[in-house]
């Protein structure tokens, strides 16, 4: 087969493909999601409670597969309910912060040990815990797309509308709080603001890699920019890119290999979002090192 | 609020006889001061004292066991717009994509729901709050990134863009060096003169606001003075005060106040009890 123009990049029938399609629609969703998400993380310096929840998540996803309904349902499920947890243990004081986050995330991990466990022994397909564990967004029904859109106006909605609250709070509690803002409701609200986040991405690259999704494309943007607001777009921006590309070179990696076995999703995805962060880590870094010249390479 | 004139300045706070309990541990007892506009009140005490404890009863969030606080005559309430407030420690990670500008601006609506507009009028505001504070030149950093010299600064402006009458500024002068020090307490002076705001300053060192201050509230484990500096900064109080020889001494009209030698100078060893030598 000889490639010409854009033939060489899109393998055939990437375009007709409905797993594809489908695959870029809840890509791009999820993307959305985890750029909002992402930078309240890294604003509130809240990525352990992110990460918690990706593995809290392996627990609901493997779950749901056991009772046989889907993953989604359990990854949503089980973190909103780690979540409340979290308040309940107290999460909102920043120092009981990540010990609360610890308690609930070894009770989950617990949790999920006996599931996967179960799950693996009880059927002859292990095939379905390693979609939970590690994602396989070509295999998505598309009744999914509706659940998913809800949820992911559901988690945006609520960072958006908790946006200065949330950067206020983190500042100083009892400024915040003297200044009328609700904490508690404040901090809850972001915490399942979250969970959904990282249920989404759970559904995109897997439980286990989910918070790369979130963090990644979050840590890579807050080094280009010191606008908050710029910061989310570019953490979209760039969870975006890196969804789409994996979702094509994962299909286009069908035809690499003799043998017709194309390679997962989540670890194109994962690569990029570390390939580009290194990549910016590496530009922004010299620029800094480089004599004053205020911050070059930000924009402002 | 209506200001009469030709009455002198309003009374801005007024703390009345307030005790403060704390999971059953008495941290502040019998606390009364006043506190007019334009005027600049030192609230001073070692660490552990209760100053930052005081602040918080000021600003509503714990309750006080007895007593009472009232803010332009008003009793206290949360969420008290004529209250600016800068805590002793704000979190602040250098990763945070946050300019100095923006967080000045949340002074103005960061409790309000939503993302920030922008407006020219909000910019305006800013932008004449930072000039206020002699913060131009890092309005654009990171707020991360600055010093904590400029962080106060930033943070003042912060607490003032809301147009307070009270400003309570927790250990503003901790972690800075001479020059910015003196340079938060010229500012913070000519704000409270300029624009008649009430200051309560939180520190364990009194000297630096020696010259702007002229009250004087002195807290310590069951041990409370307050009044004017004149009444307050003199060795004989301030030695009964520390529970240990201090001397208050002039050097080329600047009034300090030492640690006094031991065995020397005033014995008050009826007061040498509690009070953990500085
Ligand atoms: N929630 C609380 N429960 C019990 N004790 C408390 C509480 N908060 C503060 N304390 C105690 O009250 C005392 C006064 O604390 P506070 O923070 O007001 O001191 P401070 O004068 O501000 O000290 P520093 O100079 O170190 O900031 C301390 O002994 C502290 O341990
Ligand atoms: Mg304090």
């Amino acid at each position: 087969m000889t490639h010409t123009g854009a033939s060489w990049i899109f393998e055939p029938g990437f375009f007709s493909s409905g797993p594809v399609h489908l695959a870029l629609i809840v890509g791009a969703t999820t993307a959305c999601v985890s750029g909002v998400s992402g930078i309240f993380t890294v604003v509130r310096g809240q990525s352990f409670a992110g990460h918690a929840f990706s593995d809290i998540g392996a627990a609901g996803g493997s779950a749901a597969f056991l009772l046989g309904t889907s993953p989604l349902f359990g990854f949503v499920v089980m973190n909103l309910v780690a979540a409340g947890g979290m308040d309940l243990i107290g999460v909102q004081r920043r120092r009981s912060r990540d010990v609360a986050t610890g308690v609930v995330l070894g009770a989950a991990l617990g949790l999920a040990a006996l599931f996967l466990y179960l799950g693996t022994t009880s059927s002859s397909t292990t095939g379905a815990t390693i979609s939970v564990l590690f994602g396989d967004i070509f295999a998505l029904p598309p009744s999914i797309v509706p659940v998913i859109v809800i949820l992911s106006v559901l988690s945006v909605g609520v960072s958006l509308v908790l946006y200065r609250p949330l950067i206020l709070s983190s500042l100083s509690p009892d400024l915040s709080t003297a200044r009328g803002v609700p904490l508690r409701l404040t901090g809850v609200g972001f915490l399942a603001s979250l969970a959904l986040a990282v249920s989404l991405s759970a559904i995109t690259i897997g439980a286990i890699l989910s918070t790369a999704l979130l963090i990644g494309p979050a840590a890579t943007a807050v080094r280009i920019t010191r606008r908050t607001g710029f910061a989310i777009l570019f953490a979209i921006l760039i969870a975006a890119f890196t969804t789409w590309l994996g979702v094509l070179l994962a299909y286009d990696s069908y035809y690499w290999t003799p043998s017709h076995r194309a390679w997962p999703v989540s670890f194109f995805i994962v690569s990029l979002i570390f390939m580009l962060y290194v990549a910016v880590e590496v530009v922004t870094g010299r620029v800094r090192a480089s004599p004053k010249n205020g911050e070059p390479g930000e924009t402002t | 609020m209506t200001h009469p004139p030709e009455t002198g300045p309003e009374e801005i706070l007024r703390v009345e006889a307030v005790r403060v309990v704390l999971s059953g541990r008495l941290i502040i007892d019998d606390v009364s001061f006043t506190c007019l506009g334009g005027e600049f009140v030192g609230l001073i005490g070692s660490n552990g004292a209760g100053k930052t404890t005081l602040m918080r009863v000021i600003l509503g969030l714990v309750r006080p066991a007895a007593g009472r606080i009232l803010v332009a005559g008003e009793p206290r309430s949360r969420r008290n717009p004529l209250i600016g407030y800068v805590p002793q420690k704000i979190n602040l990670d250098p990763d945070v994509p946050m300019r100095a500008r923006d967080l000045v601006g949340l002074g103005l609506d960061g409790h309000r729901f939503g993302p920030p507009w922008p407006s020219a009028k909000r910019a305006a505001r800013v932008d004449e709050m930072i000039e206020a504070v002699d913060a131009t030149g890092f309005a654009d950093s990171r707020v991360g990134s600055l010093s904590g010299g400029e962080q106060q600064r930033i943070m003042i402006a912060h607490a003032l863009i809301s147009r307070p009458r009270l400003l309570l500024l927790d250990e503003p002068l901790a972690n800075l060096d001479i020059s910015s020090e003196r340079e938060v307490v010229k500012l913070v002076a000519s704000i409270a003169a300029r624009h008649k705001v009430a200051v309560v300053v939180s520190t364990h060192d009194m000297n630096p606001l020696l010259t702007v201050m002229s009250r004087v509230v002195y807290v310590a484990a069951g041990r409370v003075a307050s009044g004017t500096t004149d009444e307050v900064v003199t060795t004989r109080t301030l030695s009964r005060l520390y529970g240990h020889d201090v001397d208050v001494i002039d050097v080329n009209g600047r009034v300090l106040v030492v640690a006094g030698r031991e065995n020397e100078g005033l014995h008050h060893h009826e007061y040498d009890n509690g009070e953990p030598p500085p």
